[in-house]
């Protein structure tokens, strides 16, 4: 009986809901007139409220990016009459003929019913010179868009684009966005999308067969308004940003500047650059094309995505960590003499740690890193060097290096800093030792480090000992709301106490020491320490870090200029004149600035044949880089290197053979160091010969 | 001459009032995708493979190949090899996780050129095999609490995967098995339960909890009024009140402190599609529209003009009920809800034929699954139920679902052409 009792209960259940389902359709279809009203006007159309895009500001209110209205053209197929005169309409849209076909045709395959953009993004002008008569042409509709406007040139990269929404993402996005919407493709934009956006609104309007509007649907019940998109305000400072684009005229590289207390990026220039008013409007593909077709890259934003070898300015933290291992202290004292690397100038010799940061001294830091490397903790050499390697490599990721550091930027690379197990794959386990990675010491080898990350190390100084992620938010929407990743220290693992003797050191390198005496500046005690860095397809990458006021510093930045040699002749002024405009609002050495503007590293480029001449030559040209035969074999390329093995090899002077032997064939198993090239691109060089 | 016999025993067993009705549904079903696709201007026929009626018409010519195979196969093998079926089906979901082309955000299609298949839908007749299998034991009774655990576990494996793929709407599907458990004896107060969680939990996304608060107050008050005045019995109301006011808080503080606000939305969407007029409310809306446009008699067949021009979305698949309540009206919806309460009638009169308990479990298992995607579609359209997107048997488009009821369905016709056959193992 129970199980009888079950069955009718189940049965009742399913009719319960049975009859429910009749009554609501009774209800839906027979009673309720407010969805008949609504079908006899043949069909309810959602219009879609698009909210204004937030703006982007920098940190004193001046406006990066605002929006412009223009309008797209729309065609809903179904109320285009089958009489249409196309070649009238062709003539008022400035279109061929057979132009307008086909776009008409793509419409029609896309939906007949929903309305396709025929012509997108016609500004007002132009739009008030057709309006009046496209009323004439029943399923033509203008549809009111905004884009984005800049009033400067700069910044393009950071800022980044937008533009209508791809396939690809519009499925993976779910819900909110709808074919041709715009979205943030690039840089800031992306980044904070869902912030700059807003929300878009929606009415509902009853529309008549002929798609004339019959007045809202159930009185706006369902209606809502769109909310606009929260503005960005930013750190940058656009009269810095503006200077460091000019300094950069006719040179590819970096400048990155950053307010050390907080982490805020006050400039993040790459060059060469592109005006963002390229990308905007209805000329956004054909310029994009050139862009992308330039073999300058100016859509590649070198500050956070090409990797460079730190060269002489990652002495510094070679010093760091030596002296927080206890491999040497402020006072270890060692003479410029060194089978395997040259120095430059003279300099006072025996030298201290702040001398040998002054001069950039080779032999000095070669001896430091061996130090870190070898502290003899375990008897086999190649052991004792694996941990001192891993000890060492740990310190350094804590200086915001070997991985992204957060920046509120898509696609921030990491740079390089090689494992030890890399070391492994490529010599064996256990049988690598100080002398395969020797190159480290002086920031070159295996070693690639991206703007960005070289200008928080400056902040680190500068700070004695922590960071604040680099990032460009400084508030979000009209409460200027903070991000909390943006407000925590990260502190490196050194100990505060270290750091008197390194900024000694670096304030003797700029006023006494590498740096160019032209580029000094009297009235600001400027921090810093300049590079060369070892570039296999031609004239070296020039380089600096530095930051200002030594006491309380109010400014970090690291300077990258490709193909531009010694780094305290070319990136070193730079920096200081990046220091000068942000500290004192003026350049006093007017002389100086014009020189850095006017020098062009670009169109000067050697043809290939001068630059192997000239690597021949480089070890006698003044540079603070180090010298090393294997590399320049290297440099020759694979196909001459061959030929040049003998010649190199003579070059030797028998005294000076390292004491690996693999080193000296140089090709032999010899690795070079994830390059950039020109492009910036990564491109790794094993070489095996 | 065995064969023979054999046959001949198939051809009078098989349930034929069930089989009539399945070839109707399923021919008006693909009339209605045609009118659901039509567009007077293209001219394309019903059988042109380029739009959704003819491929659906592929579909159903080659079901035939299935019923075949499910015909031939010997009865037997749908219980014995129960949890071989239910096995392989876990592993194929597990895998689709992982092989799976992405579709929307879900990773629950295989995907083998032009041609797609969701294995979600297919494990929903292993699971009642193997529902049926485990239940038609012995020493099996679902009062003790042991077996309606393992029971309660047979049922849920299968949907936590298809969580997992991210289809959350095939994987509610399953919570029909609780109809079957209840008929197997399952104590009525889990249900019930169960029924009165659903209900407070969507009642807290839609009315603000100070008002359910005070509601149960109010329920609480008047129960203490009529009730007589003995301690015990007063107690027990307040706990029961503080329990239910407890769920309540927690589904709020929940959903409107901890998940993140895009998931907040894609809950309370469920039961308030006017949160997201751009999306699902649009949907509901115009189906609304066009259901309600039909009128008594409907604006006869191919001539709707709501669903046929784009106005309502999946508009061939989950929201094909509209076309039919647009061309057909009243007088067509209630046909389609009687074609369903038929077949559904029918399949609880077969399920109580049976002579053993194994062909009971999964003759009610086949109930309980049309009836569920039965009231979530349905209920979806006429906007009485969240939007789910679950598909409506024989009626919407795709080969997946029209294969999946198929052999839901015709393994039970199997199993019940051979009824006689069987001994009388426990009833």
């Amino acid at each position: 009986m129970e199980d009888h009792t079950r069955k009718i209960v189940i049965q009742l259940f399913i009719l319960f809901f049975a009859l429910i389902y009749g009554g609501r359709l009774f209800y839906l279809q027979i009673i309720d007139p407010a969805y008949k009203t609504a079908a006899s006007a043949n069909s309810l159309q959602r219009v879609v409220d698009y909210p204004y895009r937030g703006l982007i500001y920098d940190r004193n209110g001046k406006i990066l990016v605002y929006n412009v209205p223009v309008y797209d053209i729309q065609v809903v197929p179904r109320e285009v009459p089958k009489n249409l005169d196309t070649l009238a309409l062709a003539r008022l849209l400035e279109l061929e003929r057979s132009e307008l076909d086909s776009l008409l045709l793509k419409a029609k395959k896309y939906s007949r019913n929903k309305p396709t953009a025929i012509l997108k993004q016609v500004n007002s002008e132009d739009i008030a010179k057709i309006q009046d008569q496209l009323v004439d042409y029943p399923g033509f509709f203008i549809a009111p868009r905004t884009v984005r406007g800049y009033p400067h040139q700069s910044m393009a990269n950071a800022l980044g684009y937008i533009g209508e929404i791809s396939k690809t993402k519009l499925e993976k996005l779910g819900s909110y966005y709808r074919q041709g919407d715009y979205i943030g493709l690039s840089g800031l934009e992306s980044q904070y999308e869902n912030e700059l956006r807003g929300n878009k609104g929606v009415k509902y309007v009853m529309v008549d067969v002929h798609g004339i509007q019959k007045g809202s649907w159930q009185n706006g019940a369902f209606d809502t308004s769109s909310t606009k998109g929260k503005n960005l305000y930013t750190s940058i400072d656009l009269e810095l940003q503006k200077f460091g684009e000019e300094l950069m005229t006719n040179k590819a590289g970096s400048i990155v500047a950053i307010e050390p207390s907080t982490g805020e990026i006050l400039a993040f220039v790459s060059a060469p650059s592109y005006d963002p008013n390229l990308l905007v409007g209805r000329e956004f593909s054909q310029n994009f094309r050139k862009l992308m077709k330039d073999s300058l890259k100016p859509l590649f934003n070198r500050a956070m995505m090409a990797m460079y070898r730190p060269g002489s300015t990652f002495k510094t933290v070679q010093s760091l960590i030596g002296l927080e291992t206890g491999a040497i202290d402020s006072n270890f004292t060692m003479g410029c003499s060194n089978p395997f690397v040259s120095c430059h100038e003279p300099h006072p010799n025996p030298c201290r740690l702040s001398q040998g940061l002054q001069w950039s001294c080779n032999p000095y830091f070669w001896n430091v890193y061996k130090r870190i490397i070898n502290q003899g903790v375990d008897p086999n050499t190649f052991r004792d060097s694996k941990k001192g390697y891993d000890k060492w490599r740990d310190i350094t990721l804590s200086f915001g290096l070997g991985q992204p550091l957060g920046i509120d930027l898509p696609n921030e690379k990491k740079g390089i800093l090689p494992t030890s197990k890399y070391f492994d794959k490529v010599y064996g386990v256990n049988s690598w030792k100080y002398s395969n990675i020797y190159s480290i010491a002086l920031g070159e080898g295996e070693l690639g480090i991206l703007p960005v990350q070289l200008a928080n190390l400056a902040s680190i100084y500068a700070n004695r000992g922590w960071y604040i992620k680099p990032h460009f938010v400084r508030g979000m929407g009209d409460k200027q709301e903070k991000l909390p990743q943006y407000q925590e220290k990260n502190y490196i693992k050194v100990n505060p106490k270290h750091f008197p003797a390194v900024i000694n050191g670096m304030e003797r390198a700029v006023n006494g020491g590498t740096v160019w005496s032209k580029a000094r500046l009297q009235s600001i005690v400027v921090c810093g320490k300049t590079g060369t860095s070892q570039n296999p397809k031609g004239k070296d990458h020039s380089i600096f870090i530095g930051f200002a006021p030594r006491d309380n510093p109010k400014i970090a930045v690291a300077v990258f200029v490709e193909y531009a040699g010694f780094g305290g002749f070319v990136a070193a002024p730079i920096g200081t004149l990046m220091i000068e405009k942000f500290l004192n609002d003026t350049i006093a050495r007017k002389n100086l600035m014009k020189h850095m503007i006017d020098q062009d590293f670009i169109h000067k480029k050697k043809a290939p044949e001068e630059i192997r001449a000239d690597s021949s030559r480089k070890a006698k040209i003044k540079s603070d880089s180090i010298k090393f035969l294997k590399i320049t074999a290297q440099e020759l390329g694979p196909s001459v290197r061959k030929k040049q093995k003998s010649k190199a090899q003579i070059t030797i002077p028998s005294n000076q053979l390292p004491e690996n032997p693999i080193a000296v064939n140089g090709s032999a198993n010899a690795i070079t160091a994830p390059n950039t090239n020109y492009n910036g691109t990564r491109k790794q060089r094993r070489t095996v010969s | 001459m065995a064969l023979a016999s054999r046959d001949e025993q198939l051809v009078r067993g098989i349930d034929w009032f069930t089989v009539f009705l399945y070839m109707g549904m399923v021919l008006i079903g693909w009339l209605n995708i045609f009118a659901a696709v039509y567009d007077p201007q293209s001219q394309l026929s019903i059988f042109d493979l380029s739009t959704n009626s003819g491929k659906q018409l592929l579909w159903i010519g080659t079901t035939i190949i299935l019923i075949t195979a499910i015909m031939v196969i010997d009865f037997k093998t749908y219980d014995k090899f129960a949890w071989v079926f239910y096995g392989f089906m876990a592993l194929v979901l597990i895998g689709v996780i992982f092989v799976g082309a992405e579709v929307k955000g879900s990773h629950s299609w295989f995907k083998i050129g032009d041609f797609s298949l969701q294995p979600a839908e297919f494990s929903k007749t292993t699971t009642a095999l193997a529902l049926a299998r485990f239940l038609s034991m012995p020493t099996i009774k679902l009062d003790k609490r042991k077996d309606m655990l393992v029971a309660f576990a047979i049922i849920a494996l299968p949907p936590l995967i298809i969580i997992a793929q991210n289809e959350t709407g095939s994987a509610l599907v399953f919570g029909a098995f609780v109809l079957v458990l209840y008929r197997e004896g399952l104590p009525g107060i889990f249900p019930a339960v169960g029924l009165g969680a659903v209900v407070l939990f969507i009642l807290t996304l839609l009315i603000e909890p100070i008002w359910l608060y005070s509601g149960i107050g109010v329920i609480v008050a008047a129960f203490i009024i009529i009730i007589p005045k003995r301690l015990p019995n007063i107690l027990t109301v307040l706990v029961v009140g503080f329990l239910i006011s407890g769920v309540v808080f927690g589904v709020d503080f929940f959903v409107n402190s901890v998940l993140q606000p895009h998931q907040q939305n894609r809950i309370k969407v469920l039961v308030n599609p006017d949160i997201d007029p751009l999306g699902v409310g649009w949907n509901v809306t115009q189906s609304k529209i066009a259901i309600g446009s039909g009128g008594i008699a409907g604006k006869g067949y191919l001539e709707g003009t709501q669903t046929k021009f784009d106005f309502v979305p999946e508009q061939s698949t989950d929201f094909i009920f509209c076309t039919v309540g647009e061309e057909h009206g009243f007088i067509g919806s209630i046909v389609i809800i009687g074609l369903f309460l038929t077949l559904l009638y029918r399949i609880i009169f077969i399920a109580e034929r049976q002579k053993n308990k194994f062909g009971r479990v999964y003759a009610y298992s086949v109930a309980a699954i049309f009836f569920f995607h039965f009231m979530v579609n349905v209920g979806m359209t006429i906007g009485l139920f969240p939007v789910i997107g679950i598909p409506l048997p024989f009626f919407s488009y795709g080969g997946s679902s029209l294969y999946s009821f198929t052999i839901l369905l015709w393994v039970l016709l199997k199993i019940d052409a051979h009824r006689s056959e069987v001994l009388n193992r426990n009833l």
